[in-house]
């Protein structure tokens, strides 16, 4: 089953500068991966790389640019599995939206097709292990995720 | 962000009324759709359109039981699409926090790099 989340916060930068700091591989290093190959190409196939990951080797995490309007909004595929090119099904969609306000501008990310539910058993036993909240907090939860993505 | 609508659990969720539906049946366990009614500012058709969406989201199990169907939340269910949603939403709102910092430094004309001291990217992943 898939999920989506959608998260958002307000930045105190003209919308080219937030525009720059999603897109541009030298700025998307400064705050993701540790290398960025990205260009605002519609199906360009590129890739995050993490060195600093806990294994020895570096991951590799494919994606897919799907669209872009320059200081509007940005999305692409990131696929689940390393060295595995994203598509329909293997893959999580990630949409940006830049919208400019008064002082600044609002970003949003929306995070989407994460079959979140088909964890492994192991990944459900840890979590099991270490989670400490009833049913009724979590149900809050997911309201408080669902309220998030109401339209404004 | 039309394609988001269409999202199962999203629509199971983000309707109050489901919501309120989820809280009441957690509380009993398990209840029949007119026990529902009962609790609730719904009609008895009103609960069973709410539980078939809920059913088909997977987060509740029916259960016929003579004339009744019987409901129960899937807690296995439940957890995990919180437990999830709470972690991917986590992530994000480090990276975005990041953004913010670098947006902000590059608007004020600041020339200083920004490092990524503090953010543990160890965690990060699809």
């Amino acid at each position: 089953m898939p999920m989506i989340i959608g998260r958002e916060i307000f930045i105190e930068a003209p919308v080219d500068v937030v525009w720059r700091a999603i897109t541009e591989p030298d700025q998307i290093v400064q705050w993701f991966s540790d290398e960025a190959d990205v260009e605002l190409k519609t199906g360009y196939e590129g890739a995050l790389i993490f060195t600093e990951h806990s294994s020895k080797e570096p991951v590799v995490a494919h994606i897919t640019v799907q669209a872009f309007e320059p200081d509007r909004s940005f999305s692409y595929r990131w696929a689940y599995e390393p060295g595995v090119v994203p598509g329909e099904g293997n893959s999580v969609l990630v949409e940006f939206v830049l919208i400019a306000e008064t002082g600044g501008t609002r970003l949003r990310v929306a995070e989407s097709g994460l079959d979140l539910l088909d964890w492994s058993q192991e990944q459900k036993d840890d979590y099991a292990a270490d989670h400490n909240h009833g049913w009724a907090k979590h149900i809050g939860d997911l309201g408080e995720y669902a309220a998030s993505k109401q339209p404004a | 962000m039309p394609d988001l609508q269409d999202d199962q659990l999203w629509a199971a969720v983000a309707e109050p009324g489901r919501r309120r539906l989820l809280d009441v049946l957690v509380a009993h366990g398990e209840a029949t759709p007119t026990m529902l009614a009962k609790e609730l500012p719904f009609t008895r058709q009103a609960v069973s359109k709410h539980l078939a969406v809920l059913v088909e989201a997977g987060l509740v199990d029916a259960r016929r039981e003579g004339r009744e169907v019987r409901y129960t939340v899937r807690p296995d269910r439940l957890d995990a699409a919180a437990q999830a949603l709470n972690a991917a939403a986590s992530r994000w709102d480090r990276r975005l926090a990041a953004i913010k910092r670098l947006a902000e430094q590059t608007a004020q004309g600041s020339t200083t790099a920004i490092g990524t001291t503090g953010l543990p990217q160890s965690a990060d992943g699809p």
